[in-house]
């Protein structure tokens, strides 16, 4: 019953200590993580961007580039230079040379005739005039194509430009290799989930992503949802993953630069700073359980430890005020029922007199008076029995003598006292001699003594002071002073102090039995209580035992 | 002859009138009072040679108080207390103000008179006034009374 009250209180303080620390801890790592993650992401937004930015920036100078070599060329030779194979094929090995990637190089005139061709396949006269790029050319003067398989059945796209003549017209065209193109593409893929890769404006691959697809194939993606800057969205793929996309149209505005990446990947750092979050709370969790139980259970140990003592006291102010108590009635009783008793023996025994008169004596009835009379003298020997009994019993026991320590006994006393003391603010010092035997005594009739003297002391003092308990040895006795810095005894009151049922105290505060009490244990052990009172200065009672040393056995 | 003057302070009037009586008959000289003043003011005026004294007593002089102005006014008294409650303390306290001796109520008569018997007996040691032969001569008669109180 009692042990589980301490249970319950130390689970209440364990579960409030602990919720009230897990809070704010809880609290703070969730906000701080979802803080790191809203930062974390958008510098991966940033990233992905400035890549995707980048790349396009390099996309574009390659084929800017690839341009500006065709034009070059084309401004600088003319039709019947270019139509020259031997030369032409001089200039395709100049413009690889120089820049790489073309795959072949032709000449075509005004009217789609291919009339001259350098490269890998026999496309020499073919007739390009209804392609719609053949148009495009002939009216801008500058061709980029989308990649197309055409009549070599691969993937490829073609630069043309167009060329004014004295009047007339013709067009140098040359294929790149999408490959060297993906190769730069490619460059701005990271990690192991990251891809890079060209989409036309009508969501099909320009080169080969990295999974997922081949090129010219459908992409899927709306391409309309990226602006004319560098655009980062979100985005489910395929098979349902959460992607960020970030999508860089080309100066051209033909191709859009897609990177791709799942957010896991470029979070990393984020997922890092989580695990130490998670070890660091963790291990906080884990100290301050331990810390938690550790103090409360010592807490409710000591409350525990304290509440027994407390316990402890109780039952002996108790057990005293007890036996305070019944002697106080059982001396009441005693007087109430001795006084009557004393009477009806008196009276019987004036009768028993009277019979012995001579007229009495001559009475029938005689032997019947003396019965009864006898009768009521025994019953009355009979009560007076049983009330001695009873004030037997309310007496204190004779002295059982055990091996007992005086300094010992004064510092139990003490101890008892000390909290009583603390909150009156009064100072309980003891000087206790070194050189006291060990005595053959009662322990617990001299620590009932010590407890009356100084509870008295205390209770003298009332509010703040000092009491002071000494003990030394002189001679064939043991003194023990207590000493007070109350307001002292008046000389008249002196003389009353070991009267049973004297008090000073306020009515209910003491039974006046105390000092008397005290007085018949020191008594009846051979000692003396002598008391040393100057009103204004203090009281001093001395208490001597005789040492009796110990039976050896 | 002269007899020996008892004097008995009790407040319990009934107690007081058969003890007197029944000591009268055993041949000593009896005075009951029923408070401690009336004692002293008794005691003012002549000797007692035992004084039997209650010690609880209402009024303002109890036993123990009229005990020690007994002894003031004449020390050779001597006094025996009666009390009706064992009281240790008080007991303790009467015998360092000088009483014989104490004795419990209900009082029995034998054991009352070989009391004051010895009290007597004490007292006899400092009073001329009192031989021996009048001692054996009061323990003659309580001696012939003892036989038929058992």
């Amino acid at each position: 019953m009692k042990t589980s009250l301490y249970t319950s209180l130390q689970r209440k303080i364990i579960g409030i200590t602990l919720v009230v620390s897990f809070a704010p801890l809880i609290i703070l790592a969730v906000t701080m993580y979802y803080q790191f993650a809203k930062t974390c992401k958008n510098k991966t937004e940033e990233q992905i961007e400035y890549r995707a930015l980048a790349q396009a920036e390099s996309v574009d100078l390659f084929l800017k580039e690839r341009i500006a070599i065709l034009s070059a060329m084309a401004d600088t030779h003319t039709f019947n230079e270019m139509i020259d194979e031997e030369n032409l094929s001089n200039i395709f090995n100049v413009m690889n040379s120089r820049a790489g990637a073309f795959v072949d190089l032709g000449v075509i005139d005004s009217a789609g005739m291919q009339r001259v061709y350098v490269g890998p396949y026999n496309l020499k006269g073919l007739n390009y005039y209804d392609q719609p790029w053949f148009a495009d050319v002939m009216s801008k003067g500058v061709f980029l194509s989308d990649v197309y398989m055409g009549f070599r059945k691969l993937p490829h796209f073609i630069i043309a430009v167009r060329r004014n003549e004295n009047n007339k017209s013709w067009i140098l065209r040359a294929t790149i290799d999408p490959n060297i193109l993906e190769g730069i593409v490619r460059q701005a893929q990271i990690g192991s989930t990251g891809d890079a890769y060209l989409l036309s404006k009508e969501g099909i691959f320009q080169t080969n992503p990295r999974f997922k697809g081949l090129i010219l194939s459908q992409s899927n993606l709306n391409t309309s949802l990226f602006g004319r800057r560098v655009t980062v969205v979100e985005l489910e793929n395929n098979e349902g993953r959460k992607l960020l996309y970030a999508g860089s149209w080309l100066k051209n505005s033909k191709w859009l630069l897609i990177i791709n990446q799942e957010p896991a990947e470029m979070m990393q750092s984020l997922f890092a700073v989580r695990n130490v979050e998670i070890t660091i709370i963790v291990f906080g969790f884990l100290a301050i359980i331990m810390t938690t139980i550790f103090t409360t259970h010592l807490a409710v140990s000591q409350l525990q430890q304290s509440d027994a003592t407390m316990q402890e006291l109780n039952a002996q102010l108790v057990q005293s005020d007890k036996l305070a108590a019944i002697g106080k009635m059982a001396a009441g009783v005693a007087h109430e029922i001795n006084n009557p008793l004393n009477v009806i023996l008196q009276k019987t025994g004036w009768m028993e007199d009277l019979l012995e008169e001579e007229d009495i004596k001559k009475s029938e009835n005689l032997e019947e008076f003396q019965t009864s009379v006898q009768k009521i003298e025994e019953h009355v020997e009979r009560a007076r029995k049983v009330v001695h009994n009873m004030l037997g019993f309310a007496r204190k026991m004779e002295p059982h003598l055990e091996n007992v320590d005086i300094n010992d006994t004064i510092n139990q006393t003490i101890t008892i006292l000390e909290n009583y003391a603390r909150t009156n603010n009064i100072e309980i010092q003891a000087d206790l001699s070194g050189k006291l035997p060990i005595i053959a005594s009662d322990q617990a009739q001299l620590q009932q003594v010590f407890l009356n003297l100084l509870t008295n002391a205390i209770d003298a003092i009332g509010k703040e002071g000092l009491v002071e308990i000494k003990s030394r040895r002189l001679d064939s006795r043991i003194c023990i002073s207590i000493k007070d810095d109350g307001p002292g005894i008046p000389a008249e009151k002196q003389k009353n102090v070991f009267d049973p049922f004297f008090t000073t105290k306020e009515t209910g505060k003491g039974t006046g039995l105390g000092l008397s009490v005290s007085y018949n244990i020191i008594e009846k052990m051979g000692g003396k209580i002598r008391l040393k009172s100057q009103v204004g200065k203090g009281t001093i009672f001395t208490v001597e035992v005789p040492i009796v040393a110990p039976e050896r056995k | 002859m002269d007899r020996f003057k008892i004097l008995i302070v009790d407040d319990y009037t009934f107690y007081l009138e058969s003890i007197v009586k029944r000591l009268e008959v055993r041949k000593l000289d009896v005075t009951g009072v029923t408070s401690g003043e009336a004692a002293i003011d008794l005691f003012k005026k002549q000797p007692f040679d035992v004084v039997l004294l209650d010690i609880k007593m209402p009024g303002g002089v109890d036993g123990i108080e009229t005990l020690r102005k007994i002894k003031k006014i004449r020390p050779f008294t001597e006094v025996i207390l009666i009390t009706a409650y064992a009281s240790v303390e008080t007991s303790t306290e009467g015998m360092k103000q000088g009483a014989f001796d104490y004795l419990l109520k209900p009082v029995r008569l034998e054991e009352l008179l070989s009391m004051v018997i010895a009290a007597l007996e004490k007292k006899s040691k400092h009073d001329k006034k009192i031989s021996g032969a009048m001692i054996q001569d009061l323990k003659r008669q309580t001696g012939s009374t003892s036989s038929w109180e058992e």
